[in-house]
């Protein structure tokens, strides 16, 4: 590093030159991104109705009035349950399928596409493939569990399958995802560490997945976990066409509510209190898995 | 350094052989094999046996037709008469081909091309903005020193937090004061900035060797003539892969154009087949999956033409 004066000058022109570079992006992501998340926090304490010429503060009555609704609540619930079904099966079926993939040397960059073709074809109009699929006369579901005996249902309109429906949807849609990242994950393995286990004895494919691959997958598996649990969160598509949020609020998620809320109703406070709720959730979920990673970090 | 120290110890008693069972079944290491890439490709080539591989490609294949049905599905169907979808029993080929009937009234009852026309102009408008605004921000925040850089830097990583349907009220609320709403503008601007492209963009640039800008400055280039004639040159695969998950994501996107969007001629491919489906209240099933083999053909088509990219922007997704 030049000293004195000329260095002096060349840090100053330097830092000019950088506050340039970054100002058009700077500016873009306050009035696109972090500046409507403050607004957010300040409008969840109104009871602003969109297009309103007035408003009152009301500090946290979005908030009591949130604790009081039952919709609300029914939402909260039938999203943490569908995250809780489409988190667990579709992260262990994509790591089934990157072990089943890694495991051969046939045929790997056929079964990747195959698996992740869903996850790049737009969610919108597969989903209305799916409805197709659930439908209760022609659909295909009914007649492949017709083959085992099983009576017809009527997947979307039940209130009691609605909800695992989606998730099916959902499960459908992120299962390439995760086999990628696991893929990425597998191949991070250092190969010297099978043969070490094999020298030690481990010579079963189980004791080698249970010895080496689990235990050096563990950074992978609490990212995969958390990025699917932040995602399904965010589910949204299939409820707004498929059913609406019903049968019987069976399938309204905090997402479709706060979409409601908010553009159908116009009830923007309401709505902005909702965004926070939904925001927190999120935010509680990658600082879980931050400090997960974290722990390992200094035991591992 | 527990779960690593396991591994040297002492072998534990084995479990009974699992008879092929599971898939790890057929995972076999005889061969001291090195580390990584083709190498080892090659090494594993040695034959384990047919019926373990047999197994594996069964099971691949189980799964494989249930990722796979609902597109068969969809271009099956939409090449049937209305009589032959309702029919009991599924064929996958009509007996009588209603192909052009159907993609004939998709693209009729509905301006299909023009919903199509529309997420090659809002995603295009969407990269471009995109691209240019992070990869300057990304050099900066990656190479040059200056004060209020950390504190830049964790903004982004706080952006990388946001879920995209945060904003949503507010921006609403600012594009309807601006006018915007029911515009291009209005669906493009909100997407403009990519906090994920700026922070992929910089742990890129961090790899470029410093060398290479100093030559630059001798050379008198200025830092912003730097950013696009030697850091956009050598970004080219990152940048590639950002464009890859830039368009997918903003293809696919519905929350957003679903509130900004009023008019039939601005939707977006997403938004246009469920407008469609709402036109046709779910009776007409040949026409609309015609339309919605439409709207994912592009998408496919480029993820089969170029994998490679796809599957790399996609595990870049997992380097936050």
């Amino acid at each position: 590093m030049p000293s004195g004066r000329a260095g002096r000058a060349q840090a100053r022109a330097e830092a000019v030159a950088a506050w340039l570079l970054v100002a058009p992006a700077t500016l873009l992501m306050w009035l696109m991104l972090l500046g409507p998340c403050v607004a957010v926090a300040v409008l969840a304490a109104t009871d602003w109705q969109f297009g309103a010429p007035d408003f009152d503060w009301i500090g946290f009555g979005n908030f009591s009035e949130m604790a009081g609704d039952r919709v609300f609540w029914r939402s909260l619930a039938n999203t943490v349950v569908y995250v809780g079904i489409t988190v667990p099966v579709s992260v262990g079926l994509g790591l089934g399928i990157a072990l089943l993939i890694e495991a051969g040397t046939s045929g790997r960059a056929f079964w990747r596409a195959v698996y992740f073709l869903p996850v790049t074809a737009t969610l919108l109009a597969m989903a209305l493939v799916w409805e197709f699929m659930f439908h209760p006369t022609v659909g295909l579901v009914n007649q492949a569990i017709g083959l085992v005996g099983l009576a017809p249902r009527n997947w979307l309109q039940d209130p009691s399958l609605a909800l695992p429906s989606l998730a099916a949807i959902g499960i459908w849609q992120a299962v390439g995802l995760n086999m990628i990242l696991f893929l990425a994950g597998l191949k991070a393995i250092p190969r010297d560490l099978y043969d070490a286990a094999a020298v030690d004895g481990a010579d079963s494919a189980w004791e080698k997945f249970r010895r080496v691959t689990w235990p050096m997958l563990g950074p992978a598996l609490v990212f995969v976990v958390a990025i699917t649990a932040i995602r399904s969160f965010q589910v949204f598509d299939t409820v707004q066409v498929l059913t609406d949020g019903g049968p019987e609020k069976a399938t309204s998620v905090l997402l479709h509510r706060m979409y409601q809320e908010g553009f159908a109703f116009l009830r923007s406070g309401y709505a902005a209190a909702l965004t926070l709720v939904f925001l927190a959730f999120t935010v509680t979920l990658t600082l879980l898995q931050t400090w997960l990673l974290d722990r390992r970090a200094h035991y591992g | 350094m527990g779960e690593v120290r396991r591994v040297e110890a002492p072998p534990l008693p084995v479990p009974p052989p699992q008879g092929g069972r599971g898939p790890y079944g057929t995972r076999r290491h005889r061969v001291p094999s090195p580390a990584l890439g083709r190498e080892r490709d090659r090494v594993r080539a040695v034959p384990h046996g047919l019926l373990p591989a047999i197994a594996r490609h069964a099971l691949l294949a189980l799964g494989g037709v249930v990722m796979l049905a609902p597109f068969v599905l969809m271009v099956s169907v939409s090449l049937k008469p209305a009589h032959e979808i309702f029919a009991p029993g599924f064929a996958l080929l009509p007996r009588e081909w209603h192909a052009v009937q159907n993609y004939s009234d998709a693209f009729t009852k509905v301006p299909l091309a023009r919903f199509i026309l529309n997420g090659f102009i809002v995603t295009f408008a969407i990269f471009a903005a995109q691209a240019l605004a992070a990869l300057p921000m990304a050099y900066a925040l990656a190479k040059l020193r200056f004060r209020g850089r950390a504190t830049l830097f964790a903004f982004v990583i706080l952006g990388l937090l946001i879920p995209p349907q945060v904003p949503a009220i507010p921006l609403y609320i600012g594009m309807w004061q601006l006018g915007l709403i029911d515009t291009y503008a209005g669906i493009i601007l909100p997407s403009t900035i990519s906090v994920f492209g700026i922070f992929l963009m910089r742990q890129f640039f961090r790899t470029v060797p410093d060398d290479l800008i100093h030559a630059a400055r001798l050379d008198g280039l200025s830092e912003l003539a730097i950013v696009w004639r030697i850091m956009l040159p050598t970004a080219m695969p990152a940048l590639a892969a950002f464009a890859v998950l830039s368009f997918v994501w903003n293809w696919n996107e519905f929350f957003w154009p679903l509130i900004v969007v009023q008019s039939e001629h601005l939707m977006t491919p997403p938004l246009g087949i469920a407008f469609f489906d709402n036109a046709e209240a779910g009776t007409n099933y040949g026409p609309l999956m015609a339309g919605a083999t439409a709207i994912t053909i592009p998408l496919v088509l480029a993820f089969l033409l170029a994998q490679r990219r796809f599957v790399e922007g996609f595990t870049m997704t997992g380097i936050k």
